[in-house]
C-alpha cells in the first residue's frame, strides 16, 4: 500500500531540523513597468513571498489565476530577478550567482521544471529518448552510455516500459503518458528539486491520480523535494504534505495541508475549501456563507488587505495590509483575524 | 431500433437522436447516441478524456472539426431542425438560442478586438442594446463572471488577459444573448475553484431567472454532482449509463460508472493512496465485438465481448449498457 510506506517525516516536531532545500524569504517580483495603453506589469507579481521545502517533501501551492504562482517557480529557477528578497538552494544564496555562475547553476538541472500542457512544452519532432536525454546533454557531465542508462532509469521510475517508449513522439503517446515523459525528463539530471506548475490540470481524473501517485513516489525513492503549483485543490488532495496559499501576489497561508484545509486560518482558504466539488456529501461551509454581502463597502484598490474587496469578514483594521503571524503547529496567515473569523461567521449567521 | 437514454418527454429543448460521428478515414468515434434535454434542465456528459463528449457537444453545436463527420442521426432545438441544417441557420442559432463554452476559449475571441467591445458589439447586434446599454451590461456581465476591475478589463485585448480571465469573458460573452441552452465543454476545469463555484453557482441562477438548459461537459463526477439534475456517462464513444445524479451517484448500475467515481474528486484532505482506472480507453475506431469497456471492467466474463450490448431501460429515467446488470445490481455501489 502506497499509503502507509515509510517516509520522512514532514510534520512532526523534527520536521524543522531538516535543512530546507529551497527557502525563499521576503521574495518580491515585479514585471517591467506597464506599456502604454495596457494593464500588464502594473504592480508586483510577488509581495514578500517566504516557503521552505524540504527533502522528500511535497508542498502544495494553491491560488487563482495570476496570484504569482508560475511567478515564483521562474524566480527560483533564475528566469526572473527579485526586485528584493532571497533565494537560497541547499543553503547557497542564488542572488549571488551571476553570469556564467547562474548558467551554470541551470544547465546543471538541479532544480527542473515541469509544465501543464506536455504538448505544447514537450518538442513534437524529438523522440522520447531524445526527450529524456536532453538535459543530461545540457548538463554534459555523464558520457553517453551513462545518458542511455539513465534515460531508461528513468522512464522506468515513471512506469513507462522503455523498449515500446523510447522511439515514439509526443503525438503518439496519450496526455497521461507524455505527462509521465516529461516528468522522466525533469528527473533525468537527479535534481533536488522538483516545481511542477499545474502538472494535472490538462489530465481527465483518473491520469490525474496516476501522475500525482508518481509524484508522490518519486518524492520518497529519490529524496526529491517537490512543489506542486495548483489552482484547485484536488490537484493535491491525497499527497501534498504543506500547502502555500496564494492571492493577488501574496502567501495569505500555508502551513500542513490537512490542518489548513480542515481549519482554514485565511477566510480566502476558507472559501477555496468551501467552494471545492465533491462527490461525497461532506459536511462543511457553504461558499455563499464567505461571500461578502451585498452591501459591503467598496474598499479601495491599493493598501487595503488584498482580500478585503472579496472578503466577508472585511472590517475597519483591514485598511491597512495584515502581515503573515505565526499560528500554532507550524501555521501561518496574513489577516486581520486569523482563525478567528469562524466566530464572526456564527454571530452573522445568528444576526 | 436505435437506443435511447429515456428522458423528460415534455417539449426538450434538444434533442439528438442516434447520433453516429466519425473522424479521420471513417473512423466511428462517437456511436449511436441518444440523449434530450428538458426546458430549464441540467445535464452532465461525464467520461474520462477521448470519450467522445466534445466531439457529441460540436456536432450539436454545428461545429465539428474538418476531419469529423455526422454520419447519421437527428438534432432538434426546441422545433428547429438542425440535421443537416445551412450554416446560415446554424449561425442565427448560435449565439442566440444557443450558447458555448469550450477549453480553449481563447481562440474564440478576436485578437485585434477588446474584449468589452466584443461583449457590447453582441448586445447590440443581438438584443438591440444602445451603444451605452450595451456597455453598462457588458462591465455588469464582467462582475457576475467574477472578473475584477470589469471596467478595465472591457478596454483589454484578449492577449492582455490570462487563461483564467479569458475563460470568465467568453462565459460572459455566452450568456449575454440568454440562450436556451448553454454547452460548457470543461468550461470551468481551468479556473480556480472559488471561480468555478461562482461560474457555477451563475449558471444556476440563469437556469432559474431565465430558463437556462444546461449541458455541462466534464471528466470529474464531483463537477456535476451538485450541479446537474441528471448525468449521462459516456465511454468510448457511447453512453453507458443515465439516470438522475442522485440515484447514478448513490447506485450506479454500470462498472464504468463506478470507477469514474473512485476517481472523482472528495473533497478530503488527509493522505490517500489514489485510485485509478486501469489500461486505457480503446482507441477511436476500434472494432469491439461487444462491451468496450471489457478489457478495463473488473467484472467483465465472455458474455460481455460475445456480442452488442444494448442500453437497456431500467425504469425511472435510468439506463445502462452492461450485459451483467443483474449478476452487479447492488455490487457496484
Ligand atoms: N511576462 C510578464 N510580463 C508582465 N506581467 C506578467 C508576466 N508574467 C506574469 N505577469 C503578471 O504577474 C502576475 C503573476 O503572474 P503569474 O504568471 O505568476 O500567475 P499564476 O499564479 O501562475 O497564474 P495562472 O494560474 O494563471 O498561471 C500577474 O498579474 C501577471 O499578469
Ligand atoms: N479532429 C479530430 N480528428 C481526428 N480525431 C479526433 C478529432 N477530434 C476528436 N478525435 C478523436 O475522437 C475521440 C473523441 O474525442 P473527443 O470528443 O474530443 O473526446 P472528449 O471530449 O470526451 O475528451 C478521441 O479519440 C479523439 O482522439
Ligand atoms: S485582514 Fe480583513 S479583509 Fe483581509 S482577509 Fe482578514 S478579515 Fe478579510
Ligand atoms: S458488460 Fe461486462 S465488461 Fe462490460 S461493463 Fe458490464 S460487466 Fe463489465
Ligand atoms: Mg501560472
Ligand atoms: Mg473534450
Amino acid at each position: 500500500m502506497t499509503a502507509t510506506r515509510e517516509r520522512p517525516e514532514v510534520s512532526g516536531p523534527e520536521h524543522t531540523q531538516v535543512a530546507p532545500v529551497l527557502r525563499v524569504s521576503d521574495l518580491s517580483v515585479s514585471y517591467a513597468p506597464p506599456r502604454k495603453g495596457t494593464h500588464l506589469g502594473t504592480g508586483a507579481a510577488l509581495t514578500a513571498a517566504s516557503l521552505e521545502v524540504r527533502p522528500g517533501e511535497i508542498v502544495g501551492i494553491v491560488g487563482e489565476t495570476g496570484s504569482g504562482k508560475t511567478t515564483l517557480a521562474r524566480a527560483t529557477v533564475g528566469l526572473v530577478r527579485p526586485a528584493a528578497g532571497r533565494i537560497e538552494l541547499d543553503g547557497q544564496d542564488m542572488g549571488s550567482l551571476k553570469g556564467r555562475a547562474l548558467r551554470e547553476f541551470r544547465r546543471s538541472g538541479q532544480v527542473q521544471l515541469v509544465f501543464q500542457d506536455p504538448l505544447r512544452s514537450l518538442d513534437p519532432d524529438l523522440t522520447v529518448a531524445e526527450l529524456v536525454r536532453e538535459p543530461l546533454d545540457i548538463a554534459g557531465t555523464l558520457s553517453r552510455a551513462e545518458r542511455d542508462v539513465r534515460v531508461a532509469e528513468s522512464l522506468r521510475l515513471v512506469g513507462l516500459e522503455p523498449e515500446s517508449m523510447l522511439g515514439r513522439r509526443p503525438r503518439q503517446l496519450s496526455g497521461g503518458q507524455r505527462q509521465r515523459v516529461s516528468l522522466a525528463r525533469a528527473i533525468s539530471t537527479h535534481p533536488k528539486l522538483l516545481f511542477c506548475d499545474e502538472p494535472v490540470s490538462a489530465l481527465d481524473v483518473s491520469n490525474r491520480n496516476l501522475v500525482l501517485s508518481l509524484l508522490d513516489r518519486l518524492r520518497s525513492e529519490l529524496g526529491l523535494a517537490v512543489v506542486i503549483i495548483a489552482h484547485d485543490l484536488s490537484s493535491l488532495a491525497g499527497i501534498a504534505d504543506r500547502v502555500a496559499v496564494f492571492y493577488r501576489s501574496r502567501v495569505v497561508e500555508q502551513g500542513p495541508i490537512q490542518d489548513v484545509l480542515q481549519r482554514p486560518a485565511h477566510p480566502y482558504t476558507g472559501l477555496l475549501t468551501a467552494s471545492a466539488p465533491s462527490v461525497a456529501h461532506v459536511d462543511r461551509l457553504r461558499p455563499e456563507q464567505l461571500r461578502p454581502q451585498p452591501d459591503a463597502r467598496a474598499w479601495p484598490s491599493h493598501g487595503v488587505c488584498v482580500f478585503a474587496p472579496r472578503c466577508r469578514f472585511a472590517h475597519d483594521a483591514c485598511a491597512d495590509q495584515p502581515a503573515p503571524v505565526t499560528l500554532p503547529g507550524d501555521r501561518e496567515a496574513a489577516c486581520h483575524v486569523a482563525g478567528e473569523w469562524r466566530t464572526h461567521l456564527t454571530t452573522t449567521k445568528e444576526s | 431500433m436505435p437506443d435511447s437514454v429515456p428522458g423528460p418527454v415534455l417539449s426538450p429543448v434538444l434533442e439528438v437522436t442516434d447520433l453516429r460521428v466519425s473522424v479521420g478515414d471513417h473512423l466511428v468515434a462517437v456511436h449511436d447516441v441518444s440523449f434530450s434535454i428538458g426546458r430549464g434542465e441540467s445535464v452532465g456528459l461525464v467520461g474520462e478524456s477521448g470519450s467522445g463528449k466534445t466531439l457529441t457537444c460540436r456536432s450539436v453545436l454545428g461545429l465539428l472539426p474538418a476531419t469529423g463527420e455526422v454520419d447519421h442521426g437527428r438534432i432538434v432545438l426546441g422545433g428547429t431542425e438542425l440535421t443537416g441544417a445551412t450554416r446560415r441557420t446554424w449561425n442565427e442559432v448560435r449565439g442566440t438560442r444557443l450558447g458555448a463554452v469550450f477549453q480553449d476559449s481563447a481562440s474564440y475571441l478576436n485578437p485585434s478586438l477588446t474584449v468589452g467591445h466584443q461583449l457590447a458589439e453582441q448586445l447590440r447586434v443581438k438584443r438591440g442594446l444602445s451603444r451605452a446599454d450595451a456597455h453598462r451590461r457588458a462591465v455588469e456581465l464582467f462582475t457576475e463572471v467574477g472578473l475584477h476591475d470589469p471596467e478595465g478589463v472591457f478596454h483589454r485585448y484578449p492577449h492582455e488577459l490570462s487563461g483564467g480571465m479569458q475563460q470568465r469573458v467568453l462565459i460572459a460573452i455566452s450568456v449575454s444573448c440568454e440562450p436556451e441552452l448553454l454547452i460548457a465543454d470543461e468550461a470551468t476545469t481551468a479556473l480556480d475553484v472559488v471561480i468555478q463555484a461562482e461560474i457555477l453557482d451563475l449558471l444556476g441562477r440563469l437556469r432559474e431567472t431565465h430558463g437556462l438548459a444546461l449541458l455541462l461537459v466534464t471528466h470529474d463526477l464531483a463537477v456535476v454532482a451538485e450541479t446537474c439534475e441528471r448525468i449521462l456517462v459516456m465511454y468510448a464513444g457511447e453512453i453507458v449509463e443515465s439516470g438522475t445524479t442522485e440515484e447514478v451517484l448513490a447506485r450506479p448500475r454500470h462498472p464504468y460508472t463506478q470507477a469514474l467515481m473512485g476517481v472523482a474528486t472528495i473533497g478530503t484532505w488527509e493522505r490517500r493512496a489514489l485510485e485509478v482506472i486501469p489500461g486505457q480507453p480503446p482507441s477511436v475506431g476500434e472494432d469491439m465485438p461487444g462491451c468496450r469497456f471489457a478489457p478495463r471492467c473488473r467484472f467483465a466474463t465472455s458474455a460481455c465481448t460475445s456480442g452488442p450490448v444494448p442500453l437497456a431501460d431500467l425504469g425511472g429515467g435510468r439506463a445502462a449498457r452492461c450485459a451483467r446488470l443483474d449478476a452487479l445490481e447492488g455490487a457496484l455501489a
